[in-house]
C-alpha cells in the first residue's frame, strides 16, 4: 500500500519533470533538425522536429566556409571569438574583482552612490551607449581593433561583475580580514591570501557569465568591425542568413557549431557554480 | 615581558551613539582580567581598542609606558582569539599556525619549529593537516589560541573564546586556559557575559553597564562588596536578594525584616543586599515565611520563601538563575533541602555583619 504509493509519487514527479525537459528542448531539436536538413526551409516542417532528410552539408560548409581568398574563415572567426571573449573576461574580472574588494572592505564616500551608479548603467540598453564609445574608441585610435572590442566587453561586463562579486567578498566574515590584520597582513597579503580564495566560486561564476556575454554579443561587434578576418562568430551567423531565400539551415549549423564552447565551459564550471550558489547557506 | 594595560578616561562614540564613556582603570602585569557585562555593554568594543582594531574617541590607552592610540594593530604586541575563531578556512591548521610567521616573512625552518612547539603545547599535533571545518568546536579553539600563541604577543585577547561550546566542554576549556595564562604570565583581557567564567577566571573583574565601567576589583570584592545595586545583581548565581526599606540610626527596617547595619545616617529608602548564604533559614528565626519552591542542585540547596509584607527589588539585568519574583532566595546544605516541603512554613534570619545597605534612588552602596 505504502510502497504503491511511493511510486506513483515518483512517476509523477518524473512526468513534470519529462514534460518540463521536452519544452526546453523542443526549440533545440528544431535547430538541430534545420541543422540536418540540406534544404534549410523552414515550409516543409512539420510539428515534430523530425528532419524527412539527413545531411550534414551545411555544418559542413559553416566550418570549412572560405573567403574569397580561400582562407579557413571560420577558424580564424572562431579563434578570434574566444580570443576576445576571453580577454575581455580576464581584463574585466582584475578590475571587478578589486573593485568589488575595495566596495565590501573598505568605508568611503560615496560607496554606496557608486554601487547604484553601476547599477544604473546596467539599464541602457547597449544600442544607446554604442554610438558614444565609438567615437570614444576612434578617438583612441582603436576602432576595428581587436583590443576595441576587447575594451567594450570588458568594460560592459564590470558593473555586474563588480555586484555579484561584491556579494560573495560579502559573505566573508570581516573577523578574518582582522585577525589577519592583527597577524600583521597587509591588505594586499589579506585580498590575495585569505580573501582570493574564498571567492574563487565566485570568480568562477562572473567570468563564465563575462566570457558568454562577450561570446554572444553581436550588435557592438556588428557595428564595429568592418573586416571579414576581425569578424567574430556571431556577425558571421547573422550574415549566413541574408538575402531573399535565407538557408536557415546553414544558420541553425552554426548556431549548433557556436554552442559547444558554451556548453564546454558550463561543463568544466558546473560545480563550482552549485558551490557558488549554496556558498553563505552553511556556515563554517 | 609582561606589561600592565592603563585605560585614561577611555570613550568611544560612534556617530551620535556613545558606547564607552569615561573607562578609566589599570590592570598589573600579568593578571588575567575579565571584562563582564550583559549584550551590548561594550565588552567587545573596548577589546577591540585595545587590539587597534577600533580607534578611540576620547582618552589614552597605555601598554607600560607606551601609549598605544595611534600604533597600528599590527605593532601594538596583541594577539586576539575571536569569538568566531577566524581560522582562514581554506587552510590547513599547520599554514593557519604559520601565518602570522609567513606574514613576518619567517624563514621556513624557523616556522616549521614554532608550529611544532605550539602544537606541541596545545596538543594539536595530530591534527596539523586537518582544514578547520575538519574540527570539533574544542579543537578549533585551541588553534585560534595556537595561532594567536605562535605570535608572542605581550597582551592576550579573547574575547567570548568558550560561548561556542558546549556546557562540558566549556567548565573543561576554562581550567585549561587559565592554567594557560599562568604559564604565559602575559597580560590577559578576556570578554564574557557569563559571571560564573568571570568569577573562576578572573584575577581583576571588570563589571560594564551601557559603556560606563561600574566596578573594577577581584572576584571576592565584587562578590562581597558590591558597588551598586546593578554589580549586586549581576554577580552572584542566584542572584542577591534586595529587600527595600527605610534605614533609621543604623537599624534597617523592611516590613517584618530588621539587621543591624554599620551606617549611622538615617535614609528613607534603601535597599538591604543579602546573599542566599546569607539567609539563615533555623527553627529559632526571627522571622517566619512560607516556602514557596524548593532547588536541590547538589551540595548546596535552594528555598524560594514568600514573606508576608516585605517587598523585594528585582531590577537590573540579571545573569544565571534569577529567584523567583518577590521571593526570597534562601540556601541551605544540599541534602537539608530535601526534608523540606513546599507550603511549609519555617523561620530565618539574617546574618547581618555580611549585609551591604544601597540607595534605593541612586542605586549606590552606602553601607
Ligand atoms: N560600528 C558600529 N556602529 C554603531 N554602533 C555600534 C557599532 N559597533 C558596535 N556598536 C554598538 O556598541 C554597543 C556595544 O557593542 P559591543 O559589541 O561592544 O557589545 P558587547 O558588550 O560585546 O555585547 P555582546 O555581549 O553581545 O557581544 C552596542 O550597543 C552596539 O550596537
Ligand atoms: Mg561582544
Amino acid at each position: 500500500m505504502k510502497e504503491g504509493r511511493r511510486w506513483l509519487e515518483i512517476a509523477g514527479v518524473h512526468l513534470v519533470l519529462l514534460v518540463a525537459s521536452a519544452a526546453v528542448l523542443y526549440p533545440v531539436l528544431w535547430v538541430v533538425r534545420l541543422a540536418v536538413s540540406p534544404t534549410g526551409r523552414l515550409t516543409e516542417a512539420g510539428a515534430l522536429p523530425i528532419p524527412k532528410e539527413f545531411s550534414l552539408q551545411n555544418l559542413s560548409d559553416f566550418i570549412f566556409a572560405r573567403d574569397f581568398y580561400g582562407r579557413p574563415i571560420f577558424f580564424i572567426q572562431l579563434g578570434n571569438s574566444l580570443l576576445v571573449s576571453g580577454a575581455a573576461t580576464i581584463v574585466g574580472l582584475l578590475f571587478a574583482l578589486s573593485a568589488a574588494y575595495g566596495f565590501s572592505r573598505f568605508a568611503f564616500p560615496l560607496r554606496r552612490a557608486g554601487m547604484r551608479t553601476m547599477l544604473v548603467s546596467q539599464m541602457f540598453p547597449a544600442v544607446v551607449t554604442a554610438v558614444p564609445l565609438l567615437f570614444l574608441l576612434d578617438a583612441l585610435g582603436l576602432f576595428g581593433t581587436t583590443a576595441g572590442l576587447v575594451l567594450i566587453y570588458a568594460t560592459t561586463s564590470v558593473p555586474f561583475s563588480i555586484w555579484m562579486l561584491k556579494g560573495y567578498f560579502d559573505v566573508i566574515p570581516k573577523d578574518l580580514d582582522e585577525s589577519a590584520r592583527l597577524d600583521g597582513a597587509s591588505a594586499w597579503i589579506v585580498f590575495t591570501r585569505i580573501l582570493l580564495p574564498l571567492v574563487r566560486p565566485g570568480i568562477g561564476l562572473t567570468a563564465l557569465f563575462s566570457f558568454m556575454s562577450a561570446y554572444n554579443e553581436f550588435i557592438m561587434a556588428s557595428v564595429f568591425l568592418d573586416d571579414v578576418t576581425a569578424y567574430t562568430l556571431p556577425v558571421t551567423l547573422q550574415q549566413s542568413v541574408g538575402g531573399f531565400d535565407p538557408n536557415w539551415g546553414l544558420f541553425a549549423a552554426g548556431s549548433l557549431v557556436l554552442s559547444i564552447p558554451v556548453v564546454l565551459v558550463f561543463f568544466f564550471v558546473q560545480k563550482q557554480m552549485v558551490e557558488g550558489m549554496t556558498a553563505g547557506a552553511v556556515k563554517g | 615581558m609582561s606589561v600592565a594595560l592603563h585605560f585614561e578616561h577611555v570613550g568611544k562614540r560612534y556617530g551620535e551613539t556613545i558606547v564607552l564613556s569615561d573607562v578609566d582603570f589599570r590592570t598589573e602585569p600579568g593578571e588575567l582580567v575579565v571584562l563582564v557585562g550583559p549584550s551590548g555593554c561594550g565588552k567587545s568594543t573596548l577589546m577591540r581598542l585595545v587590539a587597534g582594531l577600533e580607534t578611540l574617541s576620547e582618552g589614552t590607552i597605555r601598554a607600560g609606558d607606551r601609549v598605544l592610540n595611534d600604533v597600528p594593530p599590527q605593532d601594538r604586541g596583541v594577539g586576539m582569539v575571536f569569538q568566531s575563531y577566524a581560522l582562514y578556512p581554506h587552510l590547513t591548521v599547520r599554514e593557519n599556525l604559520a601565518f602570522p610567521l609567513f606574514v613576518k616573512k619567517v624563514s621556513p625552518e624557523t616556522r616549521a619549529r614554532e608550529v611544532e612547539r605550539v602544537a606541541e603545547m596545545l596538543s594539536l599535533g595530530p591534527l596539523l593537516d586537518r582544514l578547520p571545518k575538519q574540527l570539533s568546536g574544542g579543537q578549533r579553539q585551541r588553534v585560534a589560541i595556537g595561532r594567536c600563541l605562535v605570535r608572542k604577543p605581550d597582551i592576550y585577547c579573547f574575547d567570548e573564546p568558550l560561548s561556542n561550546l558546549d556546557a562540558a566542554l566549556r567548565s573543561q576549556i576554562r581550567v585549561e586556559l587559565k592554567a594557560l595564562q599562568r604559564e604565559l604570565g602575559k597580560t590577559t583581557i578576556y570578554v564574557t557575559h557569563d559571571q560564573v567564567e568571570a568569577m573562576t577566571m578572573a584575577d581583576r573583574i571588570v563589571v560594564l553597564h551601557r559603556g560606563v565601567v561600574q566596578q573594577v576589583g577581584s572576584p571576592e570584592e565584587l562578590y562581597l562588596r558590591p558597588h551598586n545595586r546593578f554589580v549586586a545583581r549581576f554577580i552572584g548565581t542566584p542572584a542577591m536578594n534586595l529587600v527595600a526599606g527605610g534605614l533609621r540610626e543604623g537599624r534597617f527596617e523592611g516590613g517584618p525584616i530588621r539587621a543591624a547595619v554599620s551606617v549611622g545616617t538615617s535614609v528613607e529608602r534603601v535597599l538591604l543586599g543579602a546573599r542566599p548564604e546569607h539567609v539563615r533559614v533555623h527553627p529559632e528565626g526571627k522571622v517566619e515565611a512560607r516556602v514557596r519552591g524548593i532547588e536541590p542542585v547538589g551540595e548546596a540547596g535552594y528555598l524560594h520563601l514568600a514573606v508576608e509584607g516585605i517587598s523585594l527589588d528585582t531590577g537590573a539585568a540579571t545573569s544565571g538563575s534569577t529567584p523567583k519574583p518577590g521571593l526570597l532566595c534562601a540556601s541551605v546544605a544540599g541534602r537539608d533541602a530535601f526534608g523540606y516541603r513546599e507550603g511549609e512554613t519555617v523561620r530565618f534570619d539574617l546574618v547581618d555583619e555580611r549585609l551591604v545597605i544601597f540607595d534605593a534612588v541612586s542605586g549606590d552602596r552606602i553601607g
